[in-house]
């Protein structure tokens, strides 16, 4: 399988008022077409950053820089701005976490789905809304003609999600990259949307980049894993290797913190890692885990080794087991 | 959205009716019409032949029922001043008070749009507050004295525009600078804080997200969501143009309403005033329920209220 998406050596910096902000600190990893990539780690670990460094949707004040940053064979790196934009929507699409506020209140579902459809494929008129109903018919809202003359606010949360999915779909991406889809959500929505996702992947064959803090997702839905940890990777491999060996302490812990159905009595508080991550504002020197880490050795000052093994990697001092 | 429009109908035909009651009342309270009738120096029998001959002995309910009645049939009763048909002389004076308000608030729409937009663009750059600077040039100076610059430059050294009077279009031009530069930059703030936040909106980054042009996300989605407050100051702003030009009115010789309005004041007028207030409030009603009507079609959550 050829990669869809290659990203080495990825840097976004803010720059905020404390001086530069390291966000998202030499990322590399590969997503494979058709392949399913579960970015996971803690509230303000890099995730989204890395996303929209992805998407080229960056805020003013970041900066990005890549050794390489490759899809579908075009080098993003080098990409212009209008070369970004027309893949942007058509061979990649994001979804959002907001779905009550990421849809425009003053347009029609119909309206704005079809709006994507023609900016990239042009066609009819007709053409975009029968690709709009077929895929509202695919995301699994019923009545699909009546919906595409409805306004946002007419629909519920997951209906909206649904919506924002059926948008990314429109020109039939090669992936999707998926910020936190169903953070926001009920949990019973949240399982359907998760479902939905791996269906849609399934008969329509794109990649997808899932971003999330939640380890029971992770397990649920990715081929690979990629922990990020105060914006680097920490380790990373297949969702079997990650989750039946992990290497690293940090993802160890997150893993001790997935409820377990049946062991955990309802109401009673989760594990939790203790500690807080450090900022991210200027450098880290040595394993930015170690104030956290129940291993911790003073050779853990200075930054921690890489180790791989079969496609599983980790940086720690603490090598195969 | 046709019942939401004739809902609004119906309440700004209400507010209309007891504005007018409210007008009629406060206006009677002000002064003795029977006196103003008879006129300077004359004495207490003359005023209560008056009084009794116009019916202004009867209870003011009655005049208001009477007054109401004709005023539906289009009588605005006669000018005590001017002794000729108020109908006829507001008719008269209406189209300049309203061409002047309408013109100035589309300039002021012209300025404040493009500049509001650009600072929105670019916020805290330099761009942000060149745009702010041009707007804001126009409130800096007294109105009177920004549009005795204008007759200057424009009527006395170019001599390309007539100084005053209403004969044609070009004598609207400075009259509709003066006025709408003035309150440009209400507009323009308000433009810009608009578009700022509709900028960051999430409906923007999906826009963005999905290749959309630059000039669709900055203009379709997100400019109509940000003019929502700047058509209700529209109204406003034409509301108070309209009875408030006065100045303006005086210094380019219009001989529109608020001109009208101030002799009918000075003159103790009634009929002409009661006309003159009648008509502004109706118009300002009108504007306001326009609004609503805009604002419901921009923004579909508005239309079940
Ligand atoms: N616009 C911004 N300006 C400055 N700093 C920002 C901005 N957005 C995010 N950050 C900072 O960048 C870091 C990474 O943020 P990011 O949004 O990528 O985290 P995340 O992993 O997505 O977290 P979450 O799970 O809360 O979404 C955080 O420390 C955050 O405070
Ligand atoms: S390098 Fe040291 S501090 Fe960091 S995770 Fe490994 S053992 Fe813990
Ligand atoms: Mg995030």
């Amino acid at each position: 399988m050829s990669a869809i998406l290659t990203v080495e050596g990825l840097e976004v910096d803010l720059s905020v008022p404390a001086g530069t902000l390291h966000a998202v600190r030499d990322v590399s990893f590969e997503v494979a077409r058709g392949e399913t990539l579960c970015i996971v780690g803690e509230s303000g670990c890099g995730k989204s950053m890395t996303a929209l460094a992805l998407m080229g949707l960056l805020p003013r004040n970041a900066r990005r820089r890549a050794r390489r940053l490759v899809f579908d064979g075009i080098d993003l790196a080098a990409a212009s701005r209008t070369q970004t934009n027309d893949l942007r929507g058509s061979r990649m699409s994001m979804i959002f976490q907001e779905p009550m506020t990421a849809l425009n209140p003053a347009y029609t579902i119909g309206n704005q789905l079809c709006g994507v459809y023609r900016r990239h494929k042009g066609g009819s008129a007709a053409a975009a809304r029968e690709r709009a109903a077929f895929l509202l018919g695919k995301v699994g809202i019923a009545a699909a003609g009546e919906r595409l003359g409805q306004y946002p606010h007419q629909l519920s949360g997951g209906l909206r999600q649904r919506v924002m999915i059926a948008m990314a779909l429109m020109c039939d991406p090669a992936l999707i990259v998926a910020d936190e889809p169903t953070t926001a959500l009920d949990v019973t929505i949240q399982a359907q949307i998760l479902k939905l996702l791996k269906d849609l992947q399934d008969e329509f064959g794109m990649a997808l980049v899932l971003i999330t803090h939640d380890l029971g997702v992770v397990a649920r839905v990715a081929d690979s894993v990629a922990v990020m940890y105060a914006g680097a990777i920490v380790e990373r491999g297949t969702a079997a290797q990650v989750f039946a060996a992990p290497r690293h302490p940090y993802t160890a812990g997150l893993i001790d913190c997935i409820p377990v159905p049946g062991r955990t009595k309802p109401g009673e508080r989760l594990g939790a890692i203790p500690g807080t991550v450090p900022a991210l504002v200027g450098n880290i020197t040595g394993c930015a885990f170690r104030s956290r880490c129940a291993h911790a050795q003073a050779r853990c000052e200075d930054a921690p080794p890489q180790h791989a093994e079969g496609g599983h990697e980790w940086a720690c001092i603490r090598g195969a087991a | 959205m046709l019942g939401f429009a004739v809902r609004r109908l119906a309440l700004a035909l209400a507010v209309a009716l007891a504005v007018s009651a409210a007008s009629f009342v406060l206006l009677r309270l002000s002064g003795d019409v029977a006196a103003a009738i008879a006129g300077e120096g004359a004495r207490a029998e003359d005023i209560a032949f008056v009084r009794k001959a116009y019916g202004l002995d009867r209870p003011l309910i009655v005049q208001y029922a009477e007054w109401l009645g004709n005023t539906l049939r289009g009588d605005l009763g006669t000018s005590l001043y001017f002794k000729t048909d108020v109908s006829a002389l507001v008719a008269d004076k209406l189209p300049v008070t309203l061409i002047l308000g309408l013109s100035s608030v589309l300039f002021a729409l012209a300025v404040s749009l493009p500049l509001g937009i650009l600072a929105a663009i670019f916020p805290n750059t330099w761009i942000d507050r060149l745009c702010l600077a041009l707007a804001v040039l126009g409130q800096a100076l007294p109105n009177f004295f920004f549009a005795l610059c204008l007759i200057l430059l424009f009527s006395i050294s170019l001599r390309w525009l007539p100084v005053s009077g209403t004969g044609t279009w070009l004598h609207f031009v400075m009259p509709t600078i003066a006025l709408g530069y003035y309150v440009a930059p209400a507009f323009m703030r308000l433009i810009r804080a608009g578009m700022i936040e509709t900028l960051a909106a999430d409906y923007v980054r999906t826009a963005r997200a999905s290749g959309l042009s630059p000039a669709s996300v900055v203009f379709k989605h997100a400019l109509r969501n940000a003019l929502i407050p700047v058509v209700a100051l529209a109204a406003v702003q034409l509301g108070f143009l309209l009875g408030g030009s006065i100045v303006i009115e005086t210094i380019f010789a219009l001989d529109g309403l608020g001109y009208l309005a101030y002799q009918s004041i000075t003159y103790k007028d009634f009929p002409t005033t009661q006309a003159v207030v009648l008509l502004l409030s109706v118009v300002y009603i009108f504007l306001t329920f326009t609004a609503d009507i805009v604002n419901a079609w921009l923004d579909p959550r508005l239309r079940v209220a």
